[in-house]
């Protein structure tokens, strides 16, 4: 049985975060739709959990008992997702060029009952950290050491349900549950802090009592020691605030292109070629 | 007067204290049960298992929608989640979260939706699921109960756990007549026929069921001879019972306390317009949101009545 997935070496992990944005741009422009820019803010986090040592899991066993548990809370950003378990051995890189295809299980947002290693099904926002509450509670009264890892959109923290959680998973003390918002700055209409401007996400989280840290989501060390010092913390719930870019990997591609949200729609091959030769 | 004292049934449990001593038996059976709650544990009867079992028993407060979704994540992990809630609050505000986090990925999940109907009584409309039996029916791969009375409800909570994915159990408020004695047999998705006849059927659910024993009593005093079917299981269906009913006895009523669409009425409908069409009436709480009064008041003024039934039956015949 697998234990800990092998940890990449700092530039090893650099190299996958490369490989992860080429793999979302391709299957996104070859779906012809999809939410790229929202996937590539998230590739430092993922990268790191699947590939940095933080979790345990095994392709060949997707439901093994004690495997760690990866929610995709945004899970319009799934081509991020795809593109890590097809780097870890779940299905072929070529598989998910299937996305969003009629009889793909790559499906534009997490589809558990479809596609084994899915953790979680997703798509209507402020609903994953909830389900990852029950999981983290599940795997406790299971008293298998499984860890919960919940990734979730700043946008999506205007959903109420999200704070319904944050008390609960404080009441119950939940130490195997770490939060990651992926504060990209925006959502679908334009700037979140326009939209719905929430204030500072680390005071709020901190004041229900979980253990709160704020850093560069898109610099991968920082995004490491952060899941390090997480990883100590096991008498409470755990809330990484990782600051990232939309489009994260791309920018210079998409400044050209006249739109730095991006939100929601695929490059076109002739974008994708650029931002390809960008990652090579 | 009581639904079901015309025929002498006697007043038993509500459907909810048996639903939540049945919890604490099967406990013990099942150790993957859990409860989920949000803080009205001392209604629903779950905090009768929370407090026998109390490292399973998890209220998380009054968020319906954490809830639910907390459910769908204990049953990822190999739980058997029973989440109980009044049906106004657990349907309508937990919809979303139901749809998601429970049916869409077919989670073994146990919702159990407990003063439903206008028969909870003074707290008023706001309180009252009359909707909820529609809105479950309209999530796919989630089988739907109303039970009638105390003893088949304890036989449908073990079938509830038995049973392999979601299920919606609906539940009562008050006392009500028993109409079942121990050892009937219960299946989810099979009818059970609770009087025998032949010139007309009324098919029934939750308290209605005691409304149509009575009014099958008062047909026979005039010589009208009413079959009386407990249609426990609204979806699935059991369209064996539906059309086999419609083809002895040429003539249906349904009978439910819950909104005029979207319940057994509509339900049944489906089976007898594609299969075996004959005259139909129904006796609902029609297309309104009811208001407070006493439970009895309540049912009388909004037609929940035996003579509501007796009418309707004479509509067919």
């Amino acid at each position: 049985m697998a234990a800990q997935a092998n940890a990449l070496s700092m530039e090893e992990l650099k190299e996958k975060g490369k490989v992860l944005r080429r793999l979302i741009i391709r299957m996104t422009t070859e779906a012809g739709s999809g939410h790229p820019s929202s996937s590539l803010s998230a590739v430092e986090v993922v990268n790191a959990l699947w590939f940095g040592g933080f979790m345990k899991y095994d392709p060949e066993n997707p439901t093994w008992d004690a495997r760690d548990r990866f929610i995709l809370s945004k899970g319009h950003a799934v081509p991020v997702l795809y593109a890590a378990m097809a780097e870890a051995g779940y299905f072929s890189t070529e598989d998910v060029m299937s996305l969003r295809k009629l009889g793909s299980p790559f499906e534009g947002h997490p589809n558990m009952k479809r596609l084994p290693g899915i953790e979680a099904s997703t798509g209507s926002l402020g609903q994953g950290l909830s389900l990852g509450i029950g999981q983290a509670l599940g795997a406790r009264l299971n008293k298998n050491g499984s860890n919960v890892f919940v990734v979730i959109g700043d946008g999506e923290m205007g959903e109420g349900q999200v704070w319904e959680a944050l008390g609960a998973a404080e009441k119950y003390k939940l130490g195997n549950l770490t939060a990651i918002i992926d504060q990209n700055g925006y959502q679908q209409t334009g700037a979140t802090s326009e939209v719905l401007d929430l204030g500072s996400f680390e005071e709020k989280i901190a004041a229900f009592g979980w253990h709160t840290q704020t850093i560069d989501g898109n610099c991968q060390e920082s995004v490491v020691e952060a899941l390090e010092i997480a990883a100590k913390v096991t008498d409470r719930p755990k809330a990484i605030i990782s600051k990232t870019k939309k489009g994260f990997g791309i920018l210079p591609v998409l400044e050209a292109a006249g739109d730095t949200n991006y939100h929601g729609k695929p490059l076109s091959p002739e974008l994708a070629e650029k931002a390809l030769a960008l990652l090579s | 007067m009581y639904l079901g004292e015309i025929s002498g049934l006697k007043v038993g449990q509500a459907t909810r204290d048996a639903f939540g001593d049945a919890l604490k038996e099967l406990g013990d059976k099942y150790p993957q049960i859990v409860t989920v709650d949000g803080d009205v544990g001392n209604s629903t009867r779950t905090e009768v298992f929370a407090k026998a079992y109390p490292e399973r028993g998890f209220n998380v407060g009054i968020a319906e929608s954490n809830m639910v979704s907390v459910a769908g994540g204990l049953a990822s992990t190999g739980h058997i989640p029973v989440v109980a809630s009044f049906a106004a609050f657990l349907l309508c505000n937990a919809y979303d979260q139901i749809r998601m986090s429970i049916a869409f990925p077919g989670m073994n999940v146990k919702l159990v939706g407990t003063h439903a109907g206008i028969s909870i009584g003074e707290d008023g409309p706001s309180q009252m699921g009359i909707e909820d039996v529609s809105l479950a029916c309209s999530l796919p791969g989630v089988a739907v109960v109303v039970t009638a009375d105390a003893v088949s409800t304890k036989a449908a909570t073990a079938a509830m756990i038995e049973h392999k994915g979601p299920v919606y159990l609906r539940l009562g408020r008050p006392n009500v007549a028993e109409i079942y004695s121990e050892g009937d047999t219960f299946e989810i998705g099979k009818a059970n026929t609770v009087r025998e006849g032949d010139d007309v059927t009324i098919i029934a659910n939750g308290l209605m069921v005691a409304g149509a024993i009575d009014a099958a009593t008062k047909l026979a005093e005039e010589g009208i001879s009413a079959r009386v079917i407990d249609m426990h299981t609204v979806k699935p269906i059991d369209a064996d019972a539906i059309q086999k009913a419609a083809k002895e006895t040429g003539a249906i009523v349904v009978a439910e306390e819950h909104l005029a669409h979207g319940g057994l009425g509509s339900a049944v409908s489906m089976v007898v317009s594609q299969t075996t069409p004959v005259p139909m009436a129904y006796v609902n709480v029609g297309d309104c949101f009811a208001e407070s009064g006493d439970p009895q008041g309540l049912l009388d003024k909004y037609g929940l009545t035996a003579a509501a039934i007796v009418d309707a039956v004479k509509k067919v015949k």
